[in-house]
């Protein structure tokens, strides 16, 4: 009996076979190697105070932390909003939600299906960006130890754990960006706009947080909790950001999710 | 287009059928987007092994309505039973329909096999092994490893056919199949719906081309702004109509005469250098005596027929099937005779 799992099958081998998968995962490849390139260029070694900069020359680790740091304002928010966005209105424009919402699968089947593809991409680009930044990192400068934020010493392996452990954390804001996008992609069923709205959004609440008056609300801003991750940088391991992280995000993803939901299963589809 | 191979679980559930619901049954169904009623109250009834034709001009709403019977699109008021199956309660209601409203529509960045794979892999239930009949069916085979990007309407069109099919449908909705085809490929449609129904599958056919229609169609029904004007068998719907004549004499204005003198003969005119009048085929033999009789020799008379062209316009936009029919244009008696 066709399911979930056929559906998710499906949408993972179209996303496969559309230039916007590689457009996204293309650039979570070329970012870090980009950035290793311009540390490699520099001829001085002033990274600029930001956290890990000291490091960048020291250990390779401090490359996909720093890109994680940076990655937050714009560039995974449109990597993840890339399929996303894209993911139901992309049926809209082709004309497709008839044909497959005439076949043998009830429109709740095809609504998780799809969400489970599009949160599969954003956790391959997140993935993929962070293994190639550890990997450039590594041969640019070397696979050695790095200073936690508490300024202790943490050996090379201990290091790539929490690297990966802190792309793992960072999934966490990620999926709601993911969230958004599938809202706004029901919603405006038109892909640019999908995509872009998703963007926007991401700058809106991190504008709003750097406005005077506003610094209250910071903390449960969604961009705030795209650094939740550095808790795990401490010494000993700082896991409030981190929870916090998981009840604000939800606090964006759940309604997101759940309005893309009603959306998809109540709308008419009379285009296309 | 080849006939498409029975299969042992396929076609023909009219026997078994006919004693349950029918394959589609329509009342007061209503579609309202704010002030505009794009359907206001149909009612039909497509019953086990008809090929019906569901005709009216563009946005008459019959797509919209062929959306709501497809679950589509939830409907203001009113009801869909599919073989007795409301299709807004579960998707199970399709089960045993097939179709496509509008232009059959399929992801263009993956191949037509691709795309069959994939709407093969959605409805389960063994359509994987109808991939390569389906295809061979609307003679697509050779095609089904181009990217649907770069293929033509007609083999859109064709494509669609073949999705419908992996589903090995007792019912088949089809919203305009012939639209955009060339000479060929609508006659290739019209032969493979025959083939469809003649295996006895259940066809709803939505179209504006009455050709089409009259060729393959026994029932129709004909909506103007949203509403069924004419629910029926076709036949009936063309006997209901009075026959008309045109008759060419060797003197036309003795054979008026007669024909306003004859009982059974009505609406008698004279236009165009020809003679017309309303009667039944005993009225117009017994007339036809009578001509002789009185000296206007018969040069040509012949029954003006009535197309369903003719009863469409008459209920699309006249008043009925009483609507005056238009005559057609002077016929040489050769033709006539024909």
């Amino acid at each position: 009996m066709p399911g979930v799992g056929t559906v998710y099958r499906w949408e993972l081998f179209k996303l496969r076979h559309q230039k916007r998968t590689y457009l996204g995962l293309g650039a979570a490849v070329l970012v870090p190697i980009l950035f290793v390139l311009a540390i490699h260029l520099r001829h001085h070694h002033d990274h600029g105070g930001f956290a890990f900069s000291d490091y960048l020359d020291r250990s390779g680790l401090a490359v996909p932390l720093v890109i994680l740091l940076f990655g937050a304002v714009w560039m995974f928010p449109l990597i993840t909003a890339l399929v996303a966005g894209d993911i139901f209105a992309s049926e809209d424009h082709n004309g497709t939600l008839k044909t497959i919402l005439t076949r043998s699968l009830e429109r709740w089947q095809l609504f998780v299906g799809k969400a489970l593809a599009a949160s599969t991409y954003a956790v391959t680009a997140i993935l993929l960006c962070g293994t190639v930044a550890v990997v450039a990192g590594s041969l640019q400068s070397g696979f050695n130890s790095l200073q936690s934020l508490s300024g202790t010493i943490v050996s090379a392996p201990k290091g790539l754990e929490l690297v990966y452990v802190s792309l793992l954390i960072y999934l966490i804001p990620i999926a709601a960006i993911v969230c958004i996008g599938l809202l706004l992609s029901s919603v405006t069923r038109n892909s640019a706009a999908a995509v872009v709205g998703t963007l926007m959004v991401s700058l809106l609440i991190q504008l709003i947080g750097i406005l005077p008056g506003l610094t209250g609300l910071q903390p449960y801003l969604l961009s705030t909790q795209f650094n939740a991750w550095q808790g795990l940088l401490r010494t000993p391991i700082d896991w409030s950001p981190i929870i916090q992280a998981v009840w604000v995000c939800a606090l964006y993803a759940v309604p997101a999710i759940g309005a893309a939901f009603v959306v998809f299963i109540r709308r008419d589809v009379a285009g296309g | 287009m080849n006939p498409p191979a029975p299969t042992p679980d396929s076609g023909p559930a009219t026997a078994s059928a006919a004693a349950g619901p029918p394959p589609i049954e329509v009342r007061g169904l209503v579609k309202r987007y704010g002030d505009l009623t794009a359907v206001g109250g149909v009612d039909l009834t497509v019953r086990s092994g008809d090929v019906y034709g569901y005709l009216g001009p563009n946005g008459a709403g019959k797509t919209t309505s062929l959306r709501m019977m497809l679950g589509l699109i939830r409907p203001t008021a009113g009801t869909v039973r599919l073989f007795g199956r409301d299709p807004m309660e579960s998707v199970h209601a399709l089960e045993g329909v097939a179709g496509f409203v509008e232009a059959p529509t399929f992801y263009p960045y993956l191949n037509a096999r691709r795309n069959l794979e994939m709407l093969a892999a959605y409805d389960g239930g063994g359509a994987s092994g109808r991939i390569d009949q389906a295809l061979e069916t609307v003679e697509l085979t050779g095609r089904q490893r181009d990217r649907v990007g770069g293929f033509s309407h007609g083999m859109r069109q064709r494509l669609g056919i073949a999705a419908a099919l992996l589903r090995n449908p007792k019912l088949l909705l089809l919203d305009e199949p012939a639209t955009g085809l060339d000479p060929a490929g609508m006659r290739d449609m019209r032969v493979l719906i025959r083939n469809l129904a003649d295996q006895g599958m259940t066809v709803l056919l939505s179209s504006h081309l009455l050709t089409e229609v009259e060729d393959v169609c026994n029932r129709v029904a004909i909506v103007r702004s949203g509403k069924i004007v004419y629910e029926g068998d076709i036949a009936a719907l063309k006997r209901g109509a009075s026959t008309s004549y045109w008759l060419q004499t060797t003197d036309d204005q003795r054979a008026l005469a007669v024909c306003r003198a004859q009982p059974g003969i009505s609406d008698v005119r004279s236009e165009h250098g020809r003679i017309t009048f309303t009667a039944d085929d005993s009225a117009a033999g017994v007339l036809s005596q009578a001509l002789i009789e009185s000296g206007a020799l018969i040069r040509a008379m012949a029954p003006q027929t009535v197309t369903l062209e003719d009863l469409f316009f008459s209920y699309t936009e006249g008043d009925g099937p009483a609507a005056e029919v238009d005559p057609p244009p002077p016929a040489l008696p050769a033709e006539a005779a024909r």
